[in-house]
């Protein structure tokens, strides 16, 4: 775009930079080498991530394998209105906001208070091993963690044996009570994750300045006082972002920890939205109601992290985003 | 009496950690220690967590066994060839999105949503289906060929390679191309190992996207054939034939499933030191600085 200047007469007007008009193609052409770096990664998201999201309309469909996407029969908001009527969804969906709030609870706090306690250890090597031990199982599968657990908690696992061998008591059947279901997950995720949990808060607490601490010891604070009034505030923030982060993630639940520890006997009590999707949509095949079903989970997770976010910034803090 | 106070506070801290860092570990310990003891000790419970009698019978019937060592195989083709395909596409995208081309808002924005909103396991099998990938092993690679996370933390870390150096680059002639190969790469190698690693260990751990997209079990990776044997207690038909004939009733069902785990587990504890000293780095590298 071309700058004009009115030019009072006799005035030495400085040079005025003019931009070219570059045509789009021309700037394609000259981009080319970026385009070609960006286009695989873009085809991929659009293939595997948004192609898919186009997908969700079998929601609204009575989806067939053999008539495909365009020419199934359309059935509006049937899914929808089965889904809320549907005995066994809802409880499927109050497991689901129960492990939620179990989480919440209990396993929420612990990387916070881990963080804490690895800050107090002025002794770097201890602290450094500790850090070390307790973020290994964060790398083990799923697999590996249920099936250690399996192996000390079953019948006639490690646990029941040394229970009967060292105190006479019957065995306990962990693993098929329904009532021990979610308690079994939350505290497999606690010793799963806690410790990876705690690199975000140590961070934030790094970040705490220095002279808060002191001005603390000058108003003759202690160790509890100094937590209690300078660390655990410097972690706010980042507690009340992973709050919200965990809010709008609410009907969300680790599908593969939650699948491989179902079985028979704990499956009404431990059935969770996503793996009701993958039952009833891939096993049963009912591709359209699990589609739709899928559909509500995402959209109103989708909706609770906006407003979580917005309420995170109304009460002062930084949202995500 | 201040410093008392202060004292206690600190072996009491140190003790609940040691105890938390225990109770990490001693589970895994057991059971590498078990694994090595003959089923007659096991059964008997003759001895706590040191076996008597050291043997690697169980080691020696999964090694036996076609179905183990081959998923072995197969999960280790896949963390290779899924981690270069990883890297290729994320490390082209992020460094793609940092030269202000046409169309990068657009494209930031629709990568950035998808971490706010999914469209779920049935279309993506669908399109899966769709695409040809069911039953093969690109199922396990291409459908999760870039995680987002790693690609905005990758684009920052691009975008602090100052751009003087880009530009000087530029001016001697090169193109967009050799910039990203000759110059961008070479310095971002400590946050390629980083994420290569953790793509890597992703790969390596998958269990899910097999049971999903995989129809036939001589293409199961390790992890599944794992669950299989201990999870569902069908150790038996992971051994191959004639060990199985051989030891009917005799067999060490829990320390062969005890094995597994072992194997399953050592690579990622052979990779973890390294893993150690980059995500420290990497990790923070690509956050703080954002």
């Amino acid at each position: 775009m071309a700058l004009q200047s009115a030019e009072a007469p006799g005035q030495q007007v400085p040079p005025v930079y003019r931009k070219k008009k570059v045509s789009l193609l021309a700037r394609l052409w000259k981009e080319r080498f970026i385009h070609m770096l960006v286009l695989p990664g873009l085809l991929y998201f659009i293939i595997y991530r948004y192609i898919p999201m186009g997908g969700l309309v079998i929601g609204f469909q009575d989806y067939s394998v053999f008539k495909g996407f365009l020419s199934s029969d359309w059935v509006g908001l049937k899914h929808f209105k089965e889904l809320f009527s549907d005995k066994e969804v809802v409880r499927v969906i109050l497991n689901t906001l129960y492990l939620s709030f179990l989480m919440l609870a209990v396993a929420f706090p612990v990387p916070i208070v881990l963080a804490i306690m690895l800050n107090e250890v002025k002794f770097e090597p201890f602290k450094r091993t500790m850090q070390s031990v307790l973020y290994l199982p964060h790398f083990f599968s799923w697999v590996i963690v249920v099936s250690l657990v399996t192996l000390f908690l079953k019948g006639e696992g490690i646990l029941n044996n040394m229970l009967g061998d060292w105190f006479g008591i019957a065995p306990i059947q962990f693993l098929i009570k329904p009532d021990l279901f979610m308690p079994l997950i939350v505290a497999e995720a606690i010793w799963k994750e806690s410790g990876w949990g705690t690199i975000i808060y140590l961070a934030a607490i790094a970040g705490i300045n220095p002279e808060l601490y002191e001005a603390a010891i000058v108003d003759g604070a202690g160790r509890w006082r100094k937590i209690w009034n300078v660390t655990l505030p410097g972690m706010r923030p980042t507690i009340v972002i992973l709050m919200i982060l965990a809010l709008g993630n609410v009907l969300d639940s680790g599908f593969e920890q939650i699948f491989l520890n179902l079985n028979a006997f704990t499956k009404q009590a431990g059935n969770v939205l996503d793996t009701y999707v993958y039952f009833k949509g891939i096993q049963d095949a009912q591709f359209s109601f699990a589609a739709a079903v899928g559909m509500f989970k995402s959209v109103v997770g989708f909706v609770l992290i906006i407003a979580a976010n917005k309420f995170a910034k109304r009460m002062g803090g930084e949202g995500l985003f | 009496m201040y410093k008392i106070g202060n004292r206690v506070f600190d072996s009491v801290n140190m003790f609940i950690l040691l105890l938390l860092a225990l109770s990490t570990t001693v589970p895994f310990l057991y059971i590498a220690a078990v694994s090595f003891s003959t089923n007659a000790e096991y059964i008997s419970r003759e001895f706590f967590l040191i076996p008597h009698k050291w043997v690697l019978d169980s080691y020696r019937l999964i090694f036996n066994s076609s179905q183990f060592v081959h998923a072995l195989g197969v999960s280790v083709g896949i963390t290779v060839v899924g981690s270069f395909v990883n890297l290729l596409f994320t490390t082209t995208m992020a460094y793609g999105l940092t030269r202000n081309a046409f169309g990068q808002k657009a494209i930031l924005f629709m990568v950035l949503f998808t971490i706010v909103f999914s469209a779920g396991m049935i279309p993506t099998y669908l399109i899966v289906k769709a695409t040809g990938l069911l039953n093969s092993y690109w199922a396990l690679i291409i459908p999760g060929a870039i995680s987002t996370f790693n690609l905005i933390i990758i684009r920052q870390f691009f975008q602090n390679i100052p751009q003087e150096l880009n530009e000087s680059a530029l001016m001697d002639g090169a193109n967009e191309m050799q910039v990203f190969t000759r110059i961008a790469l070479p310095l971002s190698k400590p946050a390629l190992a980083a994420f290569g690693l953790f793509y890597a260990v992703g790969h390596w751990n998958a269990y899910f996207g097999a049971v999903l997209y995989l129809n036939d079990p001589a293409k199961w990776p390790v992890q599944v054939v794992l669950r299989q044997m201990v999870i569902q207690s069908q150790t038996l038909n992971t051994l191959n034939n004639e060990d199985a004939a051989r030891l009917m009733y005799d067999v060490p069902e829990e320390q062969i499933g005890m094995a597994a785990i072992l194997v399953a587990t050592i690579p990622i504890l052979l990779v973890y030191p390294f893993l150690q000293k980059h995500f420290a780095k990497g990790v923070m590298l690509g956050s703080v600085k954002g």
